[in-house]
């Protein structure tokens, strides 16, 4: 954990204004904090700095805490230990509406009873706006979600991806200081949700304003996320950007969460200047650069990523291939999965395992597909694989 | 797509076996109101006599404002402690003994008439108050809270939590929370308990006649002792006003139950 600021609390400044922190303090301070409802334990021991500007994802399975701190931060639940502060300031006793948060809830919760505008400028007529500035804001939150025309609407006249629209304007027409998104996408249909992902991510650009976003879709995390943090029973197990969270997961666990991989559980066996040698049962020895971290000697597994496995009919093509390739493994194709831009092979070790190679589909004619029972070679340079305490 | 399904013969005859036997006693009052003669069982042609007499009753009339005004005032009453222990019950922290709280409030779904009657009435005397309007009316609420409590609970039970709790994470504490998003929305399942409430109270005999004082008789008891002297064709006119009077009451109630939940969908998580 980072040290306390000297001046974190006497830079404490009153919720509702526009407290932007000193430069490189976070925006937001979570500390040591923890929830237990009866026995069980939500949300145990999270420590985490989140920087204004920032696009934070929360991820995890369900049931991992991820929902609890969230509300923990809108103020639905308070934690049973540690702190949480907004520009130095904690918040984690207050009420709702006493937080200059605001949130997007999942199945977007709009007043029925309400239209569009009403929805919209519910939370303005509670901070006691001028009505001149509230017609004026609504305005400009309708045309920042496009809903120009659907104003007097009520919530059941519209559909889902309008819905959660006049949601997240409805959130943001406050400016909070921070924006709190439950799994805001959950329910759109794919290909309004990839839209909707780009439309999400030019808004936090544009406003300059800080989101957390809680999802259990990994591809929406990393589509949309600055920085990942990773979720499992109550505890963050790895806070990262999603490219490392994705080449470097910090632990075996983290590694089959995010994205397709191949794992070989075996032994370190010798090193050789910074490679080590892994024996595994399933595909032999495997050669690997040396983790940053320093292994243990004993029982490891190496993960490989499908799509930096790559695979011939003879081996390495060339004579570069020939040199960083040192992993070399025959087998025979088990099973093809197409998926139009990729093509995922199984592929029979002869030593005995089974290793997953997604091929890109770069030519439109099949010149380079294998067939099922076909001998191919598989190969991968050591950088290629992570080593993972198993 | 609802389905147009054929009603066979059998199907037509029970529904109108089963229909006839709930409505032809109060069909057979209703055209007897509008009977000329005497006679309460001889057709004499038609005539608003009846009610004409009626509506020139003295006794009559008093004990029909009287249940008016008992069943306005204990459904007013009724509802307003029924929706809170709704409340309290659906929205309230969890506390010790909740569920023998809430068992409780709906015993008097259960108990005989005779019994609630009989124990208010005992608590009256021992109290030493003196029975009329308010006892009534007192007695009453304690019958139809329950019926309100339960109609407003159902409803609070269907709403999505998450409204309240948008509506505090835009500005609102929990109390204006409360009036500015719930209150609306609950609002048709608090007419429809009221109505309920007002219509049980009206057509109550054994409660009242239980915790009435002399010279306040309500509109049932009234009816009740003239009819044990003889049924006058009056009775039957009086009967067929009240007969309409619920009627109205409850298609306004179920209209207000129809509004609450088509509402409800919208609020329903998706």
């Amino acid at each position: 954990m980072a040290e306390e600021l000297p001046g974190a609390k006497v830079a404490a400044e009153p919720a509702g204004g526009d407290a932007s922190p000193a430069a490189g303090q976070p925006l937001l301070r979570i500390e040591g904090v923890a929830k237990t409802f009866g026995t069980f334990r939500a949300v145990d021991g999270v420590s985490l700095d989140i920087k204004a500007g920032e696009f934070f994802a929360l991820l995890g399975p369900s049931g991992c805490g991820k929902t609890t701190l969230l509300r923990m931060l809108a103020g639905f639940e308070a934690p049973d230990e540690g702190r949480i502060l907004l520009g130095g300031k904690d918040i984690a006793q207050a009420l709702p509406h006493e937080r200059p948060i605001n949130m997007m809830f999942q199945n977007y919760a709009l007043f029925p009873h309400l239209s569009v505008r009403d929805n919209i400028a519910f939370g303005l007529k509670r901070a006691r706006m001028p009505r001149a500035d509230i017609a004026t804001r609504v305005a400009e939150m309708v045309a920042l979600v496009k809903l120009e025309g659907l104003e007097k609407r009520k919530p059941d006249q519209l559909s889902g991806g309008q819905r959660q629209r006049v949601a997240l304007a409805r959130a943001l027409a406050r400016r909070p200081q921070l924006l709190l998104l439950d799994e805001p996408l959950a329910a759109l249909d794919k290909k309004l949700r990839e839209n909707t992902q780009a439309e999400l991510m030019e808004l936090q650009r544009r406003l300059g304003m800080t989101f957390i976003i809680v999802t259990h879709d990994q591809e929406e995390a990393m589509t949309m996320a600055d920085r990942i943090g990773v979720m499992k029973s109550g505890k963050l197990a790895q806070v990262a950007s999603p490219r490392e969270l994705y080449e470097a997961p910090r632990s075996r666990w983290i590694a089959e969460f995010v994205g397709d991989i191949n794992l070989f559980d075996g032994e370190s066996k010798l090193r050789d200047g910074h490679r080590l040698v892994i024996g595994t049962p399933d595909a032999g020895a495997l050669v690997v650069a040396e983790p940053r971290e320093a292994v243990g000697t004993g029982k490891l597994a190496v993960a490989i990523r499908p799509e930096k496995v790559k695979l011939s009919r003879r081996g390495p093509v060339n004579e570069a291939g020939r040199e960083t390739a040192i992993n070399t493994l025959d087998g025979v194709i088990a099973d093809i999965c197409y998926l139009g831009g990729t093509t995922t092979y199984k592929v029979k070790l002869d030593t005995g395992g089974m290793l997953q190679a997604s091929v890109a589909n770069s030519a439109r004619l099949d010149v380079d597909a294998y067939s099922l029972n076909q001998h191919v070679v598989a190969w991968f340079t050591p950088d290629d694989c992570v080593v993972l305490q198993s | 797509m609802r389905k147009v399904s054929r009603l066979s013969r059998f199907n037509i005859a029970s529904l109108a076996l089963g229909l006839a036997f709930l409505y032809l006693p109060i069909l057979i009052l209703v055209l007897y109101s509008f009977n000329a003669s005497r006679l309460v069982t001889v057709w004499g042609g038609w005539s608003l006599r009846w009610y004409h007499e009626f509506f020139n009753d003295r006794a009559m009339i008093e004990a029909a404002w009287m249940s008016l005004r008992v069943a306005v005032a204990s459904a007013t009453i009724a509802t307003l402690l029924g929706t809170l222990a709704a409340v309290a019950l659906s929205r309230g922290e969890r506390f010790r003994g909740r569920t023998l709280f809430s068992g409780m409030l709906y015993a008097p779904l259960v108990m005989p008439e005779v019994i609630t009657g009989l124990s208010l009435l005992l608590l009256f005397v021992a109290l030493n108050a003196e029975r009329g309007f308010w006892t009534v009316t007192i007695a009453h609420t304690t019958l139809t809270m329950c019926f309100v409590a339960v109609v407003v609970q159902s409803r609070l039970g269907s709403l999505d939590r998450s409204l309240e709790e948008a509506a505090m994470d835009l500005g609102c504490d929990p109390v204006r929370a409360f009036v500015a998003v719930t209150l609306p929305l609950i609002a048709p399942a608090i007419v429809a308990g009221w109505m309920l409430a007002f219509t049980l109270s009206l057509d109550d005999l054994v409660i009242a006649s239980f915790t009435t004082g002399p010279g306040s008789a309500t509109l049932p008891i009234r009816i009740y002792s003239e009819v044990r002297l003889g049924v006058k064709p009056e009775i039957n006119a009086i009967c067929t006003l009240v007969i309409a009077l619920i009627a109205v009451v409850i298609v306004i109630a179920s209209l207000a139950s129809k509004l609450s939940s088509s509402q409800g969908e919208s609020a329903a998580p998706l």
